[in-house]
This record gives structure tokens, sequence and C-alpha cells, in this order.
């Protein structure tokens, strides 16, 4: 499965969206969408606003401050400690090229999608910056 | 009829059949539901029933004549060789029998006159018309039902069977059955179609609704109906 997996797959960037190319190694992005480093707290910000990062309506995690969180999904503590950075970047990126029938929506793919909202089309649900300042946030969740 | 609706209870309690959104609302919702004078569906009802009259219906139509008919529908229409549903069939009677002007799809008068013809059917358990000319709609909603949509990929059987019970975010999951309709939900702060239902649901997932007379709508009524088999009528319902 790995080496399988491990052939290098080469984004093709749609029109409107011009998501940036990127590789992906076995089950993850090993290299920054944008070259550099995100920034945590920015990272944070967008995983707890619902309309921005979506991420509790299913999922639950260290996060007091915030009352209604799904249980669609594993509880995102500890996930920096379970998963490496690249992992967590192509979790993120693109889930379905880890398990086709998974429930978390692409967050940096506009391909294989149906009747997108005309407000929506031709976007990625998050931007190369954001997606790694949640990365960059994910990685400090250790417990 | 009777020992029919004890048998669907107790199948109910044992989670065999399908579920109402009315069981995992909270305590407080299901006694404003129940309750006619807390229930202000109720007002949009009495206002149908006005509306019954002063429209000429009852011309041709006594209520008794309309109890039992939304348990039906959506059912076929010959003339549109398709489905029709309950809203379709008032506005046709309106336009074809009575040569009246439409009254604007989902406006209050519309509304009112669908809360006031389903509520006679409150308490009957649907039982959705077996013919097989609705099948081609059946099957087509069960697809859009099935297929994953909008900028987040999700369907409706991912949330509606997968995941019922569960929580996304602040709200509970119900199985998305089509029984009170229409309903006043408390978000809406009105009572409101099931075609408006269905459109938050696929702008929920960034999709782009159907366009307003769609036959997709008709298919997923028709495959909804078939999928709530057994649970009753509860028009006017109250949902948050
Ligand atoms: C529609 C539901 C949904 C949304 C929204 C969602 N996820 Fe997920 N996520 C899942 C599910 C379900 C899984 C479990 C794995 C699978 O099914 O692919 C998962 C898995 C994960 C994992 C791997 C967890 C582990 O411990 O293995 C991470 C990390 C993750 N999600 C982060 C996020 C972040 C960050 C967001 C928001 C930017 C987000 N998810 C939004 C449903 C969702
Ligand atoms: C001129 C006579 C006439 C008037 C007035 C009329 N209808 Fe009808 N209605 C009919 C006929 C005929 C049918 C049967 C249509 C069929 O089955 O194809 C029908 C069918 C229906 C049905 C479906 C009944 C069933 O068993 O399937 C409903 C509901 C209904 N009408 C509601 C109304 C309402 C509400 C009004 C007032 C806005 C109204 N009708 C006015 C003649 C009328
Ligand atoms: C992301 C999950 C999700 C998806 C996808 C989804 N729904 Fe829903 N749906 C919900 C939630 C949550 C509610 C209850 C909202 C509330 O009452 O606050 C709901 C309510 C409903 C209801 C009302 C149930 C009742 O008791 O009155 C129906 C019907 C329904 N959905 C049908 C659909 C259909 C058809 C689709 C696909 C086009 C769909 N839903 C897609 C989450 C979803």
């Amino acid at each position: 499965m790995r080496a399988a997996c491990a052939a290098l797959l080469l984004w093709a960037a749609p029109v409107l969206a011009q998501p940036a190319a990127f590789q992906v190694v076995g089950d993850t992005i090993p290299a920054s969408l944008t070259g550099t480093p995100g920034d945590a707290a920015r990272g944070r910000a967008i995983v707890t606003t619902r309309q921005r990062g979506l991420c509790l309506l299913c999922h639950s995690g260290p996060f007091p401050e915030e009352p209604f969180q799904g249980d669609l999904a594993p509880s995102l503590a500890g996930a920096g400690a379970r998963l490496t950075k690249g992992q967590l970047r192509l979790r993120l990126v693109d889930g379905r090229r880890l398990n086709p029938a998974t429930l978390m929506p692409a967050y940096y793919s506009t391909e294989g999608l149906v009747r997108v909202g005309r407000a929506w089309q031709g976007r990625t649900v998050l931007s190369a910056e954001e997606i790694e300042d949640v990365v960059a946030f994910l990685v400090t969740l250790q417990e | 009829m009777r020992r029919f609706a004890t048998l669907a209870l107790a199948l109910l309690a044992l989670g065999a059949g399908p579920r109402s959104g009315f069981e995992t609302m909270t305590p407080e919702l299901q006694a404003m539901q129940r309750d006619d004078f807390a229930n202000p569906g109720m007002l949009w009802v009495a206002e149908g029933e006005a509306l019954f009259q002063r429209q000429g219906c009852t011309g041709c139509h006594t209520p008794a004549q309309m109890v039992g008919v939304a348990a039906r529908y959506p059912v076929f229409d010959a003339g549109r060789d398709g489905p029709i549903d309950l809203a379709g069939r008032i506005a046709q009677c309106r336009e074809q029998r009575q040569g009246a002007a439409p009254l604007p799809t989902e406006s209050p008068e519309a509304l009112a006159l669908a809360a006031y013809v389903a509520n006679q059917s409150r308490g009957l358990p649907l039982a959705p018309d077996p013919d097989p000319r609705l099948d081609p709609a059946r099957r087509q909603g069960e697809a859009l039902f099935r297929e994953r949509r909008g900028q987040l990929n999700l369907s409706c059987a991912q949330c509606h069977d997968d995941n019922a019970g569960r929580r996304l975010a602040g709200s509970a999951i119900p199985e998305g059955h089509a029984n009170g309709y229409p309903l006043y939900r408390l978000e809406w702060q009105g009572l409101g179609s099931l075609r408006r239902r269905l459109r938050s649901c696929m702008v929920g997932v960034r999709s782009e609704p159907f366009p307003p007379d769609a036959p997709e709508y008709l298919a997923l009524e028709a495959y909804l109906a078939m999928r709530a088999r057994g649970l009753v009528v509860e028009t006017p319902a109250i949902r948050p």
C-alpha cells in the first residue's frame, strides 16, 4: 500500500482556484504548500471558527471556550502526537487519497465535486496559507 | 388503526423502524408540539382552514375528504406524467380547476392551505402510494440522497443514515424524515415547507440548491416518503 502510494502524485491545478502544486509521498505531503511555516495562533482561530475551519462541526478537541463540538470524528486532542506534519497536511489537503469514503472534506482541492454552490465554485475550503496555519497549530496538540 | 399505532410505537421503542425528528427534540419542544395552544404552527392551520372556505375549496371538497391525503403524497399525476406533491396538487386545483391566479410558491397562503390539509392526516401513518409509476422518481430520489455534493462533498445519507443520533457541533442529526411538513422551525421563526428544509441542507454543504421547480425535489420527496413509511404525520411539527 505504502509502496503504491509512494509514487509521486502531481497536482493538476484547476482553472480558477489554482491550488499550488504539491507532492504526495506515501501518506504525507512533506513540504509546506507555501514554502514557509504556518502560524499556530492563526491556525487555532481557523480550527475553532465554525464558518472558516468547520472542524468542530465534526471533531471535538481541547477548546474549553467552544461549547458546541461535534462527535462524528476522532478528537483532535493529541493529533500532533499521532501524526507527523506531512501526514496532517495530506489529511487536510485531500483525505480522499487515504480513504475515498472519508466524511472529512478535502480542504485544498476543487476536484471531483458535484453541484458546488455558486459562491464556492473554483475555490478551495482553505487557502494554502490557512492550511499551513492549521498544520502548525495541530502539531502543538501533543496530548 | 389503534392496534397499528401501538405496534408502530413498540417498533419505534425497539429502534426497528424509522425515528421521527420529534424523538431527538428536547422535552420542552416536544411539549410545545403536542399542545395545540402552544404550537405556533396551529395559527397557520387555522388560517388555512379559513382560506379553504374563503377560496372556494369547499365548492368541490369536504374537509373529511382531506383526511389521509398528506399521508399518501406524493402521488402519480397522469397529466404531468410524473409525481405531484401536496403543494403541487393544491396549486393545480387553484389554477386549473378554479381558474384562479397562482399563489406564489411557499407564500404564507400556500403554506397555510398545505398545513391545514396535511393537519387532517395528523396521527396517521405515512402510507406512500404503491403506484409503480412512481418508482423511477423514487429511484432518482434515492440516488440523489446518496450522492455526495457541494464544496464539503457530503451526501444526505452520510448525515441522515450513517450519523443520525450523533452531533454536528450543537445540533443533533435527525434521521431526516419528512413527516411533519409544513412545520414551524424555531430557526426560521415561522412555518416552512419541506423544500425549504431541503434547500437549507443543500446550502449547508455549500452546494447549489436545485432551481425552484426542478424535478429533483419531487424525486427526493417521493423517496423520503417511502423511507419514512410508518411514521405518523405530525403536521404542524416543531423543529429547532
Ligand atoms: C464533515 C466532518 C469533518 C470535518 C468538517 C472535519 N473533519 Fe477531520 N476527520 C473527519 C473524520 C470522519 C475523520 C476520521 C478519518 C476518516 O474518516 O477519514 C477525520 C480525521 C481527521 C484527522 C486525523 C485524526 C487522527 O487522529 O487520525 C485530523 C488531524 C483531522 N481530521 C483534522 C481536521 C481539521 C483540522 C478540520 C478542520 C480544518 C477537520 N478535520 C474537519 C471528519 C471531519
Ligand atoms: C372545481 C372543483 C375543485 C376545486 C374548487 C378545488 N379542487 Fe381540489 N380537487 C379537485 C379534483 C377533481 C381533484 C382530483 C384530482 C385527481 O385526483 O386527479 C382534486 C384533488 C385535490 C386534492 C388531492 C386529493 C387526493 O385524494 O389526492 C387536494 C389536497 C385538493 N384537491 C385540495 C384543494 C384545495 C386546497 C382547494 C382550494 C384552493 C381545491 N382543492 C379546490 C377539484 C377541485
Ligand atoms: C452535514 C450533515 C447533513 C447533510 C449532508 C444533510 N443534512 Fe439534513 N439535516 C441535518 C441536520 C443537523 C438537521 C436538523 C437541523 C435542525 O433541526 O437544527 C437536518 C434536517 C433535515 C430534515 C428535517 C427532519 C425533520 O425532522 O424535520 C430533512 C427532511 C433533511 N435534513 C433532509 C436532508 C436531505 C434530503 C439532504 C441531502 C440533500 C440532507 N438533509 C443533507 C444535517 C444534514
